[in-house]
């Protein structure tokens, strides 16, 4: 993985210092709060319902042993012993004390992160695949542009106070894991009929209020051109973008009022100036970064472990695990491993401070010591040996971490909601814990197969509800909450907007309403048909009966 | 119309209440609230220069009830904040924490 280097480290850490300074002159009275909050936000620190709430970057989604051994210590000391994956693969700490803040950054910086560029109206955290690198479908990986844009987009003096945030996600498949279309920049790395690495970009994606899916704005951008047209796109947007109503401020809106192709001429002609200037990225440098992302020591190994295929002969239980979470390595009898964070019954994306622990000592004995955040709010190891996987399942029972529910309906997307935050209308994860008790059975799942729920606890979108196959919002009605119920969503190669299906639902309505759906579609569905193609199929009726079925629910 | 004030304590965020002699309170029985306007606006006076004075953040009046004889404010967003989150009793104010 990427590590720093001088500039980076003194940054960092001097960033923390100055933090520090700054909460001593805010305890002191030499700041307001009005004062203040630029400062503190500009670090990630926001107040939210309950305490101050801590955003960490973890860029692009790596993470290394030591990293994730400092967030357990930081949950451990500081906070009440847990952190929350967000679903934009960084962490978050709940229960943060401002007056621990200046401690909390410097051992943040001793393992080379921080909080900078997490919140605010600026480039944030650039996500990306998390099998990037190891997947056996990928074109190129993604890691290596994602750090370019780190270094380029870090405190960049243009783009530090933009209309509003800025996010950038990068896949290197065409099975599409980083969601790219709902970006305000998407990239899709491939190789043309030539063989040269570029990416096709996407711009004006997003969620919240006003959701897009992007629109391909560059067929084929070769690979050192990546800068100079992000700022292009940035200048544009910085320069054009509303900052009248903040509801209209995201580039989605700016694209959709000036139309793509004229929002395309005017970021064309802005490159064609500076495009081979300064940000022209030359081959060398390239290659430098990815001297960060050389792959570990792989062993040569047989492309099938006999081991492994013994024990899931011998142990059904991991065997069914096994189907669930492992996905497939390009390098031979190897497995990419995902652990799930979101059992049943409990909040998505919660980590303990020893479960991290567990997982941190996991990593370095079975995955070069590197572990990777996903979006979907679980971790990936990258680099597991197809021999080792059965102990590993061992350790992960004992850490209540094998829970086996990946892509299948338990594993929900879900924002903090009403629990925690103080934008929510609605809380979000009392859903998501009794879907997924009430859908508990493994094989049960597993037969309903491939299914993304997300839900959110307000139009904000944090739970990405647009883009699940079945999404939640959550609203306030009087006072009591309600939830909209929307259909046919997808964050995947062929992004969809899902569609609200019609009267809201109270909090167990809502739940027995998906079963109903979900019922009908294991009834309706073609042999291997997946839930959104069934649904893409017979559009909603089938299933607005379902879910209104016999019900005094829809108010 | 019953009313109390609510804020976060500056020095470590947690949220607090107005007391009865003008301290600021962890739990929300330990106020009592404003029952007209003229009083709540002493209340908020009263918070306000506590803000000015670095002890507290954020400081808002809120609507509380008597509910089966617990002081529960009225909007749900409030009662989560005066007890902690619903899905983990073992954290925030309902768990003495």
């Amino acid at each position: 993985m990427y590590r720093y280097d001088e500039f980076d480290q003194a940054l960092v850490t001097q960033r923390a210092k100055q933090f520090a300074r700054q909460v001593e002159r805010r305890l002191a009275g030499e700041l307001t709060e009005d004062q203040f909050l630029p400062l503190r936000l500009k670090n990630g620190l926001y107040l939210q319902l309950h305490a101050y709430m801590l955003r960490i970057n973890v860029p692009y989604g790596v993470l290394s042993s030591r990293q994730l051994r400092k967030l357990a210590h930081i949950a451990r000391t500081y906070d009440k012993d847990y952190g929350h994956w967000t679903t934009r693969q960084n962490m978050q700490f709940n229960w943060i004390r401002l007056e621990d803040m200046p401690e909390i950054l410097l051992e943040l910086a001793s393992v080379e992160m921080h909080g900078i560029q997490s919140s605010g109206n600026c480039i944030r955290n650039t996500t990306a695949d998390e099998y990037a690198g190891v997947a056996a479908d990928e074109v190129e990986d993604p890691r290596v542009y994602c750090e370019i844009i780190r270094q380029w987009s870090s405190l960049h003096p243009e783009f530090s106070y933009l209309p509003r945030k800025f996010k950038i996600a990068v896949t290197g498949s065409d099975n599409d894991r980083a969601a790219v279309k709902v970006h305000d920049i998407g990239l899709r790395l491939y190789r043309n009929e030539a063989g040269e690495a570029g990416f096709e970009v996407f711009v004006g994606g997003g969620l919240g209020r006003t959701p897009f899916v992007g629109e391909s704005i560059r067929a084929f951008l070769p690979t050192r051109d990546l800068l100079s047209y992000c700022e292009a796109i940035l200048r544009i947007y910085n320069q054009l973008g509303r900052r009248d109503n903040k509801y209209k401020a995201r580039i989605k809106i700016l694209v959709h009022e000036m139309g793509l192709d004229e929002f395309g001429r005017q970021v064309e002609e802005e490159w064609e100036r500076i495009r081979e200037g300064a940000l022209t990225l030359p081959d060398e440098e390239i290659e430098r970064i990815r001297t960060h992302f050389e792959p570990p020591p792989y062993e040569s190994l047989p492309a099938e472990s006999a081991a492994y295929l013994a024990k899931r002969t011998q142990n059904q239980d991991f065997a069914t695990w096994a189907d669930q979470q492992l996905a497939d390595h390009k390098q031979p009898g190897y497995a990419i491993v995902n652990v799930s964070c979101t059992p049943i019954g409990r909040a998505p994306g919660d980590i303990s401070s020893g479960q991290m622990e567990v997982m941190a000592d996991l990593a370095d004995r079975f995955s070069f010591g590197e572990l990777r955040v996903t979006h979907n709010q679980n971790l990936v190891l990258t680099d597991v040996r197809q021999e080792d996987v059965f102990t590993l399942w061992e350790a992960l029972i004992s850490a209540g971490l094998a829970t086996a529910n990946h892509g299948l309906i338990s594993d929900t997307i879900c924002c903090p909601g009403l629990d925690y935050c103080s934008l929510a209308n609605a809380r979000s994860i009392p859903l998501a814990e009794k879907l997924s008790a009430r859908v508990a059975d493994t094989s049960r799942q597993q037969e309903i197969g491939e299914i993304y729920v997300n839900m959110s606890g307000c139009i904000n979108a944090c739970g990405h509800h647009h883009v699940g196959n079945i999404g939640i919002v959550g609203v306030d009605k009087k006072n009591s909450e309600l939830y909209q119920l929307m259909l046919g969503g997808s964050a995947e190669a062929d992004a969809s907007l899902g569609k609200i299906l019609g009267p809201g639902f109270d909090e167990d309505g809502i739940i027995d309403a998906i079963e109903r759906i979900v019922d009908a579609y294991v009834s309706l569905r073609e042999d291997g048909e997946r839930f959104i193609e069934t649904y893409r199929r017979l559009g909603p009726a089938p299933f607005k009966e379902a879910a209104y079925d016999g019900t005094t629910q829809g108010r | 119309m019953s009313q109390i004030v609510i804020a976060n304590r500056l020095r470590d965020g947690l949220v607090v209440f107005l007391g009865n002699e003008k301290q600021w309170v962890v739990q929300v029985q330990d106020c009592s609230p404003a029952s007209d306007e003229t009083h709540a606006a002493e209340l908020l006076a009263v918070a306000e220069a506590a803000e000015a004075n670095q002890e507290i953040v954020g400081a808002s009046l809120i609507e509380v009830e008597m509910r089966e004889g617990v002081l529960t404010p009225i909007k749900m967003r409030e009662a989560i904040r005066a007890l902690g989150p619903t899905i983990r009793k073992d954290l925030g104010k309902q768990a003495g924490n």
